[in-house]
């Protein structure tokens, strides 16, 4: 592994505020992007030497299209109230991953070149020249935030960081500093269907192979339809639930709920990818190409309603913004929206999380379970930051931490919540959120992850929880990778509908 | 009229003419500048007038920084509502006669201002104690903290230690609202706390004393949560649909 080494952190009791250590982490640099993907992007991968032209004049655009970022830029007073929120700052102490400090980055630029002050008196208001080396200063460390939202719930104006993170890498990819990882994925989902490259014809092999093996294990054969018309729903999930370990368990247990609940249900290999990294790059145009196919897969098959697997980022996409940006939803009156809202069932919200769905079924008494099946297992739950922070589920503010507790609960009889602080709208990120899910960035993964390790430890000694259930694809990856740094098993982490596959009675 | 008078006359009309044109800039700036995205940080309030709500708590208990911390909301706190006690006080300077309830808050006022001073001091200690509020502090921080202790310490030093002529202020300040110039008394005090207010006046629009319009216009505190229910989008991003459809 390329990686450098690095000191993992020791587990504490409680999640530490460290003393600043400035640079810390100012080597962790993510692999930069090459001409194939950045070209099919429209972005350039090399500096040119207009570059400082290019990065405020894509500046300047951003804070005309953006309230956002035109208020987060003006309003913060340094205040303090996010220096010890980050999960990146508490597991690595560098300054510069405070919130305040990532978004100064920026906003160092922003006094310098588009304020009165910055402009006459820079030293006294802390702008600064755009020069090679803060360019590459914002490479690093807007490649260390996941873009998780945990800032905005304590800051008094609710400046977002996320927001700042979005524009720095927008610009970065505007000059040619575009990230390896998130460039190369934004291809795959365009060009393909998913962000890990599964072409049709493989995605076929393999729900074939899943339907084996659910009858070898049940004796009832369970479907999992591919590219059906005229289906009633449509799934639309992480493209890891079609392999990856533990990902395919949940995978599993949606296709038992749809055959226990006996709908027409399909999975589009057009749409077969929820995740949208758009997102992550901070590009409406790239966001919205990426969400249009969930669009025009509904439109062909002629499905009815759409419903949405385990993911974090991509439930975020789908409930806050599908809307807006490809017409998933309600209260559209212009053309484009209305062709595919007059299709959807207006009875069900749309989207639908998976959760939503199955605990709707649960409620109505129409799922039945053996919650001793899961007997072996001690649970916790952890609430992935773009579910908690940026989505909701059900009808009242917060039902995104209550329904699937309450369905983890139907299931299996053995649960215990994690500590307040870090649970709900506080919770930490896993740390590989935002487009950080890659092996070049492993130091601050295994880092960042320190807070929620550091409250899971304490439910396991406690407790002795050996189950982390949660609803992400990248937080399940992220902790397969992380858990053995810490000295915990690989295993102990599963989705919610993995719990669920275990313990439904299926006829 | 003296020099005096019409350097103060002059300070005050350009210093009132910046802050009110100037936040007034400001604000047509934010509200003009799309937010093309629904980006409420949730849990949040499904309907507007729970919006309405969220805001409200914010404004006027903080209720964010009261999650985050809570030596900094103690002292943010303090220094705002005492500041905003000692600021309706002074309302009796521009007025004759005197509203009922300026009069009733007058000695609340007074006192205000020693609770306002407090959590300035506060705030300020942090800036040094705290080494990661240290790390993140510029010159202009400290200075406009300097800046507001300076306008309270002088405005106390008038109440309660060597009082200025308020009667002939008080007519200094209702002829530049009536254009029948007074002259401005010549206390070496009053001249102080008044150019100190000038300065407060003029840098508002260009500072981080925008958090006082921002917050209003924070998507993440303004906007309801009902993505679903309705179709939000900006005029440029509309603009693509029409391309598509």
């Amino acid at each position: 592994m390329a990686a450098a080494e690095f000191e993992v952190p020791t587990l504490t009791e409680y999640t530490v505020v460290p003393r600043i250590k400035e640079g810390a982490t100012a080597h962790v640099k993510s692999f930069p992007a090459a001409e194939a993907s950045q070209s099919y992007l429209g972005y350039p991968w090399t500096l040119s030497e207009d570059w400082k032209d290019r990065a405020l004049g894509k500046m300047g655009d951003l804070l005309g299209k953006y309230r956002s970022l035109r208020v987060f830029m003006d309003a913060c007073v340094h205040c303090g109230a996010c220096t010890d929120k980050c999960h990146y700052f508490l597991g690595t102490a560098d300054p510069k991953n405070m919130p305040v400090a990532r978004q100064d980055l920026m906003r160092q630029v922003y006094r310098r070149y588009f304020t009165l002050p910055g402009k006459i008196a820079p030293w006294l208001v802390g702008a600064k020249d755009l020069t090679e080396d803060v360019l590459n200063q914002w490479y690093s460390y807007y490649h260390q935030c996941s873009e998780c939202r945990r800032c905005s719930v304590f800051c008094p104006y609710g400046i977002d960081t996320a927001e700042i993170t979005m524009a720095g890498r927008e610009i970065l990819n505007h000059v040619g500093m575009g990230q390896k990882y998130s460039s190369e994925i934004l291809v795959k989902v365009q060009k393909i269907g998913n962000n890990l490259g599964l072409p049709g014809p493989a995605l076929e092999d393999t729900l074939l192979g899943l339907e084996e093996d659910i009858e070898a294990d049940t004796g009832v054969a369970v479907k999992m339809p591919l590219d059906v018309e005229g289906a009633e729903i449509l799934l639309v999930t992480p493209s890891a639930d079609f392999f990856s370990e533990p990902h395919v368990e949940s995978l599993i247990g949606y296709a038992k709920v749809f055959h226990a609940a006996g709908v027409s249900w399909t999975l589009s290999s057009k749409a077969s990818e929820a995740g949208n990294f758009g997102l992550f790059n901070g590009s409406y145009e790239t966001m919205r190409n990426v969400a249009m196919r969930i669009r025009d897969a509904a439109l062909e098959l002629g499905c009815k309603r759409i419903i949405v697997g385990e993911c974090g980022h991509a439930w975020r996409v789908a409930y806050s913004f599908w809307n807006t940006l490809n017409g998933v939803g309600y209260g559209g009156d212009d053309p484009f929206a209305k062709k595919l809202q007059e299709q959807l069932d207006s009875r069900y919200p749309q989207p639908m999380h998976i959760c939503e769905y199955t605990w709707d079924l649960i409620e109505n008494g129409v799922l039945k379970f053996d919650k001793s099946a899961n007997d072996d297992r001690v649970i916790t739950f952890h609430d992935s930051c773009n579910v908690a922070r940026g989505s909701r589920m059900g009808t009242e503010p917060g039902g995104q931490f209550t329904i699937p507790r309450n369905i983890i609960m139907a299931v299996a009889n053995n649960f215990h919540d994690m500590a307040a602080e870090t649970i709900g709208e506080a919770t930490f990120c896993c740390g590989g959120g935002g487009g950080l899910l890659t092996d070049d960035l492993i130091e601050v993964r295994v880092k960042g992850a320190l807070p929620r390790m550091n409250a899971y430890n304490n439910v396991v000694q406690g407790q002795g929880v050996n189950f982390l259930a949660l609803i992400c694809a990248i937080c399940k990856a992220q902790f397969t990778k992380v858990l053995p740094y810490y000295g915990f098993d690989r295993g102990s982490v599963g989705g919610v509908h993995q719990l669920v596959s275990t313990a439904i009675k299926l006829d | 009229m003296t020099s005096l008078t019409v350097f103060y006359s002059g300070l005050f009309y350009f210093a009132t003419l910046v802050l009110f044109g100037g936040v007034a800039y400001r604000i047509y700036e934010y509200s003009r500048t799309p937010a093309p995205l629904k980006i409420p940080t949730t849990p949040a309030p499904t309907t507007n007038a729970g919006v309405v709500f969220r805001m409200a708590r914010e404004v006027a208990l903080f209720e964010s920084l009261f999650k985050s911390n809570k030596w900094i909301w103690l002292f943010g706190w303090l220094f705002h509502i005492g500041l905003a006690v000692v600021l309706l006080r002074h309302v009796r300077y521009f007025q004759e006669p005197v509203w009922f309830w300026v009069e009733f808050i007058q000695p609340f006022g007074k006192y205000a201002s020693f609770i306002m001073v407090a959590g300035l001091a506060g705030l300020w200690a942090r800036r040094f104690l705290v080494d990661r509020v240290r790390y993140i502090s510029t010159p202009s921080d400290h200075l406009i903290l300097a800046l507001l202790i300076g306008i309270g310490l002088s405005g106390m030093m008038m109440t309660f230690v060597a009082h200025t002529d308020i009667v002939a202020l008080k007519a200094f300040m209702l002829g530049l609202m009536t254009f029948d110039f007074q002259p401005m008394p010549a206390d070496g005090v009053l001249m102080v706390h008044l150019a100190l207010v000038s300065m407060l006046m003029i840098i508002f629009p260009i500072s981080k004393l925008l958090h006082a319009p921002g917050i209003f216009f924070s998507p993440t505190r303004n906007q309801a949560d009902n993505p679903r229910e309705t179709r939000h989008i900006a005029p440029w991003a509309a603009a693509l649909d029409r391309d598509k459809a």
